[in-house]
């Protein structure tokens, strides 16, 4: 049973980075654009919330910071791709270097000394119940905080207006201009919430899930969570299924080193990247499925005609 | 009073061509007020303008007496003003309801808008379900909802810009209905058709465009038809030829009890359907759309494949599990219904176009394109077709729509094909223009392609045809000759009626012993 417990709350907790950045770049590519920066953006929301505990901040205000972090960054690419009309895959991977150099820059004095990580809850009666507590209540806020962005993520795309017009531009720009729309500027807060979904990603690598500065800490979660939007068809419960398959899969591999298995760590380390990819691409062969999810306009630059 | 609408001097020029050149009108309330003109004579550009999707390069605005600067489409929706697109603004990915909601002013509330479409359209006699998908609808489905959706937002001016372009003569009638109600009430209408018997019937007044600069005004009512096509023209128009058919012995097109199911719960099942076109003759099919015709379209054309191989047959190959290319090297050729996405890529040259289906012709070589080929291709197409383009270089998206049709037919007509599968050939193009893309399908049969037709215009069907087939619920009627039928007994198959035995009941009641 506390086999069980621990690799239950491992999934979870290793998920959750990943369902953040993802639900973000989600959104972002429903809008009809494609960046490819998370990584960067997760490394500067990393190194930004990093600092801020370091620098005393209250543990609130460091998640903020990297949150923010991550916005931030992910307007450079935003006013590149959107206003300059850049190409939007050059943009991205320049945003994904330039977040690398910038964040290990920032981490420079850091030290390697680890944090005080982020608490788990304390909900009066549920975190003490016996077998449910330390299985379903104890976790950190952010593990909680990602899934209820699951929820309005999903609520939002599908059932507000908002969520409508911002899949309409994703589908076709040109549509949505026609009938008044204006497209440039849902882009925008569309690219700027991604940036503060990887933002939060990142911070919570930094401070939550291992308390410790490391350059390129992400170690490609950034690029995992744009597999997974594209292997989930664009759709957010394939988005938060994959995310906790990638997250079991990495716990189970750390069980398997532990256990001293006779296979090479490096190819134990690659099992989770490998599995999440190879579940997401047999369950995404659907062409219909796709084509219906998928939106149109991704990663073409859009002009206002007239 | 003020005018609802007033243009002062309003000109407009892309890349090559001047769209509008001082253009001024004023349309009062309550009138409905016809554009007409040739392809490209800038008619949809003027019409973008009004509705702010694109911005002049001078001139004013008023409406109702006030000076409009720089508007979008969204303003123009609060001021009372609404657009059917020529080309359908419309998202594939979503359902018809939540297309309309997009550009409802009532609050996000789907099931009760879905609720008032459903109401409205039927007494509108366009009846749609809001839960389809719009990428399973037909064009003339799409242009209902378009028509639909401004309907419903009680406007004060209406722009239509060839609405009834793909509807049914039935639906035509009840959409007139309806607008001269909406004029009544004091909205201003401003119409926009190559069909002139309509805009006799329909328009109060019109204002001729030709290049771009207002050529003309007329009152259309107390005008012949004549007139206003030689005001738009400014030439005579030609007159068509039509040599009796030759047909060869054997079929090029075989169909023999072609049965297939729908692809989805909302098309048509085909019913054993067998005909047969020969080489040098033209086979018409009509009916009112969303009977069958888009199912029968994408198995000829192989869009869709079937599992037995022989049931279509091209000039004796079994062909109906064939892919489509494979279809072509055996002398297939295929005018689609949709010009935009599947007939044309929008934002590819024309050129580019070209090579999509005419890469046989010697526009690629060794799997490389031949540019230089492929433009004069191109250049060929646009010079015999008098498609009004910059160039071979131009986009597909930068034509008017009339002139994007005429090339696309051009380019199949070009490919010389043994058999032309077309779907409705003149949607929207001029008076003019329709008469030379008739002919040219005739000439083209009369050299001994066999031509299929698909066409909601009994008018063109007669003009063109030598045999008619009706379908009606997924079945085909047997062949009538175009000699011996007429439009009575056509327009009655095309209800599933049939002459002499009325299989509808409730009237032959009384009839039966
Ligand atoms: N976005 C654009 N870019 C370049 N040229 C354009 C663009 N839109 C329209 N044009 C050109 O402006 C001219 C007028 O086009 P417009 O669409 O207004 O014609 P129209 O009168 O509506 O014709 P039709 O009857 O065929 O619809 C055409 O020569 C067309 O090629
Ligand atoms: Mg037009």
């Amino acid at each position: 049973m506390e086999l069980f417990t621990a690799i239950f709350t491992g999934t979870i907790v290793a998920a959750t980075p990943l369902i953040f950045a993802a639900l973000g770049e989600l959104v972002v590519e429903k809008s009809g654009v494609l960046n490819l920066g998370i990584e960067g953006m997760m490394l500067m929301g990393a190194a930004l919330a990093f600092w801020a505990v370091t620098a005393g901040y209250s543990m609130p205000v460091a998640i903020l910071a990297g949150a923010l972090a991550g916005a931030a960054a992910s307007l450079l690419f935003g006013v590149l791709a959107l206003t300059f009309l850049t190409n939007q895959y050059a943009a991205g991977l320049a945003l994904a270097i330039f977040g690398s150099g910038v964040s290990a820059f920032i981490g420079r004095g850091f030290g390697s000394d680890p944090i005080e990580a982020l608490h788990g809850v304390n909900i009066a009666i549920l975190s003490g119940l016996p077998v449910l507590g330390p299985l379903l209540f104890r976790f950190d806020p952010l593990v909680y905080l990602a899934l209820a962005m699951f929820v309005a993520i999903s609520w939002f795309l599908y059932r507000t207006k908002a969520g409508l017009i911002l899949r309409t531009v994703g589908e076709s720009p040109q549509t949505s201009h026609a009938i008044g729309y204006p497209v440039i500027r849902i882009r925008y807060m569309a690219v700027l919430f991604g940036g503060l979904m990887a933002g939060l990603a990142g911070a919570y690598l930094s401070v939550a899930y291992t308390p410790l500065w490391v350059e390129n800490m992400t170690a490609g979660k950034g690029w995992i969570a744009l597999a997974l939007v594209v292997f989930a068809t664009w759709r957010p419960l394939r988005v938060l299924l994959g995310a906790w398959l990638f997250g079991g899969m990495t716990i189970l591999q750390l069980q398997g080193q532990a256990l001293g298995l006779q296979v090479p760590s490096e190819l134990l380390s690659a099992l989770p990247y490998l599995a999440t990819i190879v579940v997401l691409v047999l369950i995404s062969r659907n062409r219909q499925m796709l084509a219906l999810h998928f939106p149109a306009s991704l990663a073409k630059p859009f002009r206002p005609a007239g | 009073m003020h005018p609802r609408l007033e243009l002062r001097n309003i000109s407009k020029r892309y890349p090559g061509v001047v769209a509008n050149d001082d253009v001024s009108l004023s349309i009062q309330p309550g009138e409905i007020h016809a554009v007409l003109g040739e392809n490209g004579a800038g008619k949809s550009t003027l019409m973008k303008i009004i509705y702010g999707a694109a911005h002049a390069d001078s001139g004013e605005i008023y409406c109702d007496g006030n000076l409009i600067l720089a508007h979008n489409p969204a303003m123009s929706r609060a001021l009372g003003i609404e657009m059917v697109y020529q080309h359908f603004a419309l998202f594939e990915s979503v359902s018809v309801v939540e297309n309309i909601a997009l550009s409802a002013s009532s609050a996000f509330n789907l099931p009760s808008l879905a609720e008032k479409i459903r109401e409205l359209s039927l007494r509108y006699g366009m009846p749609i379900d809001p839960h389809r998908q719009v990428h399973d609808l037909s064009v003339g489905e799409r242009q209902r909802v378009e028509i639909v959706r401004c309907l419903l937002q009680a406007p004060k001016l209406l722009i239509l810009d060839e609405p009834t372009s793909v509807l049914t003569p039935q639906a035509v009638v009840k959409l007139f209905d309806t607008l001269r109600q909406l004029a009544a009430e004091g909205c201003s209408i401003v119409y926009i058709s190559h069909k002139l018997d309509e805009v006799q019937e329909l328009c109060d007044t019109a204002t001729v465009l030709r290049n771009g600069k207002v050529t003309g005004t007329a009152r259309p009512k107390e005008t012949t038809s004549l007139e206003l096509a030689r005001m738009m023209v400014g030439s005579k128009l030609p007159e068509m030829h039509v040599s009796p058919a030759a047909p060869s012995e054997k079929p090029v097109l075989e169909v023999r009890d072609l049965s297939a199911k729908a692809r989805d719960h909302f098309g048509v099942d085909l019913k054993d359907v067998s005909f047969n076109v020969h080489g040098g003759e033209i086979v018409g099919l009509a009916g009112v759309s969303g009977n069958g015709q888009a199912e029968l379209i994408a198995l000829l054309s192989g869009e869709r494949r079937h599992g037995q191989g022989d049931a279509i047959k091209i000039n004796g190959t079994p062909a109906a599990s064939l892919r489509p290319d494979e279809r072509r090297k055996l002398g297939l050729a295929f005018v689609p219904e949709e010009r935009l996405g599947r007939g044309a890529v929008p934002s590819h040259t024309l050129w580019e176009n070209a090579v999509l289906t005419a890469h046989r012709f010697g526009t690629v070589r060794k799997g490389l394109v031949d540019r230089r080929r492929a433009a004069a291709f191109a250049s060929g197409i646009i010079d015999r077709f008098k498609v009004k383009a910059n160039g071979p270089a131009a986009t597909a998206q930068s034509l008017s729509g009339g002139n994007l049709q005429k090339y696309i037919v051009g380019r199949e007509i070009a490919l010389a094909p043994k058999l032309l599968l077309v779907s409705q050939p003149t949607w929207g193009v001029d008076v003019g223009a329709s008469a030379f893309i008739r002919q040219t399908i005739v000439d083209l049969s009369r050299a001994g392609t066999a031509v299929f037709v698909v066409s909601e215009e009994l008018d063109e069907l007669f003009e063109i045809c030598d045999r008619l087939l009706v379908i009606c619920q997924g079945r085909v009627s047997p062949p009538l000759l175009r000699t011996s039928t007429d439009r009575e007994e056509i327009g009655l198959l095309m209800t599933g009626r049939t002459m002499g035995k009325d299989q509808t009941g409730s009237s032959s009641v009384a009839l039966q012993d």
